[in-house]
């Protein structure tokens, strides 16, 4: 690949004179050049936050270099992690993230089972039905659901509103359709000869799906987990509509809403919460890297 | 027994996906205290307010000037990041991506803290070479132009990530074969890169046309839609009046015109899925 280096050269007759691996050697300067360039634009405002996690209130209104810290201090993680209700925030994102994932794969593998295996009547609408779904975005459904949740309420009295655990049911619908969706192009990508001959020894639909499907299908399931719980981790404006009270805040909401006080921006505790939230997302990456770029390039390429 | 299994899908998607979007449509027919009927008045008093129709311009310059540059920055960064010898790759795509992973709510934080206006650290970088301050929040175009850069930093990484992937599909030899016809890089992109990928930009595009265009938390947190409401976009501004306002009919109504450019982006992906399913 020397598409660079003739990009710079520009399309003379000396480029043929030039050797292949000079030119090789200079498109590899350019990329490192211009990916270091991109790199720092993407890994400033994370960086950023680690900075100003660092630095107490008072130097921070100094208005120093903001690029440094001078006098570097934990105690702005130490305040946050001893508070209630900044641990408070992160158990209900933990909770609701967690049964989140687990509600999920009870409803998506089953489904995308039937789906890439049982040919039914409907089961390709129902499959397309599924992928457009996953289309339809959270801020064309907040407010019906609001009224819906107020009016559910209202007839059986049963709190909803106000309530960390309306997530649960609601986040499904953001959570399913992806991963039925990939679920169904890593099922569909099993040889039919493997399931024919365990149904041959005379293996039910239950035992090809436990023993064939999900461990054949491990990577997918796996990706979907992520996908799952990364998208319930960081969904941001259902909460925000249907929850107030501070302790029933999840993370994301929790920290925009009560650390900013009036115009009172303590930057140090925000700055500092936000990387605390931002953290298991990118704990699972690290690990988990290729599982995620699977799961998130499957979307489009699978099926 | 299939329809058993698929049962919990279909009631799923049936009570929280279905029916509250036609409950949308029912609530747009009602007045503010939604006891009565008042068929097209929402749209109608929309319709007659400046407010509305800047948000439908803002809506759609936000989506598409943001889509245009987050497919143009994650084709050029794609190319860097196959340039390189393949053992170095995995790093920087691990790098390159991390912006996509921060939820979106935390990042803008960070963001929104970078743009303060009197603490930002840009406008301290920029002091140096005598530049600024610039108001990055307080003025309409750079409200404008912050909201977008954002929306760029964050989704660049997910085209990277899918037209890398593109990239490896493309067979070397068309390449070779491009090389000894003697075409130049521009013509190697344009006649072998493009059409081996016009597929898969088709579909990124698209499906990052709609969640630009569903946006949410970068707006609501950056500026909540100011200064003087020039940043609102559908989702922001159909939470202010439904929620904040709590004029729950006007919200769904300002909300379902999203629907029609969804609906015509989603009809798109389709046929470029079910083409993509049909060439395997």
């Amino acid at each position: 690949m020397s598409t660079l280096a003739i990009d710079k050269g520009g399309p003379t007759r000396k480029i043929k004179y030039r050797s292949m691996s000079r030119d090789r050697a200079w498109a590899l300067r350019w990329s490192y050049f211009f990916l270091v360039v991109f790199a720092i634009f993407s890994l400033t405002p994370p960086i950023y936050m680690l900075i100003t996690s660092l630095k107490s209130s008072a130097e921070i209104s100094a208005a120093t270099n903001p690029w440094w810290v001078f006098h570097p201090t934990l105690a702005n993680y130490v305040e946050l992690l001893t508070s209630n209700q900044f641990l408070r925030f992160f158990w209900n994102s933990a909770i609701v993230s967690i049964v989140v994932v687990i509600v999920t794969m009870l409803i998506s593998i089953p489904a995308a089972f039937a789906l890439a295996r049982m040919k039914f009547w409907g089961s390709t609408t129902l499959a397309t039905g599924v992928f457009l779904t996953y289309l339809v975005p959270d801020s064309l459904l907040f407010i019906p659901l609001f009224k819906m949740l107020a009016v559910v309420q209202d007839l059986t009295g049963i709190t909803l509103l106000n309530r960390w655990y309306v997530l649960l049911f609601i986040y499904p619908t953001l959570t399913v359709p992806f991963c039925t969706w990939i679920m169904i192009g890593y099922f569909a990508s099993i040889p039919k000869e493997l399931d024919e001959a365990a149904l041959i020894d005379g293996a039910s639909w239950l035992q090809t799906l436990t023993r064939i499907f999900i461990p054949v299908a491990l990577p997918g399931l796996i990706a979907a987990t992520i996908f799952a719980f990364t998208v319930s981790w960081a969904q941001f404006l259902y909460p925000l509509v249907f929850t107030t009270s501070v302790d029933q805040l999840v993370l994301p909401v929790g920290i925009t809403t009560t650390l900013i006080k009036g115009d009172v921006f303590n930057w140090g505790q925000i700055m500092t919460g936000a990387l605390l939230g931002a953290a298991p997302p990118l704990i699972i990456y690290a690990f988990l890297m290729d599982y995620y770029i699977a799961g998130l390039t499957a979307g489009a390429t699978k099926g | 027994m299939a329809f058993f299994l698929t049962l919990p899908l279909i009631l799923l998607i049936a009570l929280l996906v279905l029916y509250p979007a036609f409950y949308s449509m029912h609530l747009a027919t009602l007045n503010k205290s939604m006891q009565k009927f008042v068929g097209f008045a929402n749209f109608t008093f929309l319709f007659k307010r400046d407010t509305f129709w800047m948000v439908v311009r803002q809506s759609c310059i936000f989506a598409i000037t943001a889509v245009f540059f987050k497919a143009l920055l994650g084709f050029i960064v794609a190319h860097f990041v196959h340039n390189l010898p393949a053992k170095g790759q995995r790093k920087w795509r691990g790098m390159l991506l991390v912006p996509w992973v921060i939820p979106p709510a935390m990042s803008t934080l960070a963001w929104l803290w970078l743009f303060d206006p009197s603490y930002s650290a840009f406008n301290y970088t920029l002091s140096f070479f005598g530049v600024g301050p610039v108001p990055w929040l307080g003025d309409t175009f750079w409200a404008r132009f912050s909201v977008i850069l954002v929306n760029v930093w964050y989704g660049a990484p997910f085209f990277m990530i899918m037209y890398l992937a593109a990239l490896k599909s493309v067979p070397d030899q068309l390449y070779e074969a491009a090389a000894i016809d003697g075409a130049n890089w521009w013509q190697r992109i344009w006649y072998v890169t493009l059409p081996m990928m016009r597929n898969i930009i088709a579909i990124t595009t698209l499906f990052s046309l709609i969640v630009t265009f569903a946006n949410f938390d970068i707006v609501r947190i950056l500026t909540s839609g100011g200064p003087l409401d020039s940043t609102h976009i559908f989702a922001t501004w159909a939470f202010q009046v439904g929620i904040q306002s709590s004029d729950i009919p006007l919200g769904a109504c300002v909300s379902l015109f999203m629907v029609p450019i969804l609906a015509v982006a989603a009809i798109f992906i389709l046929r470029d899925v079910s083409k993509r399913g049909n060439e395997a």
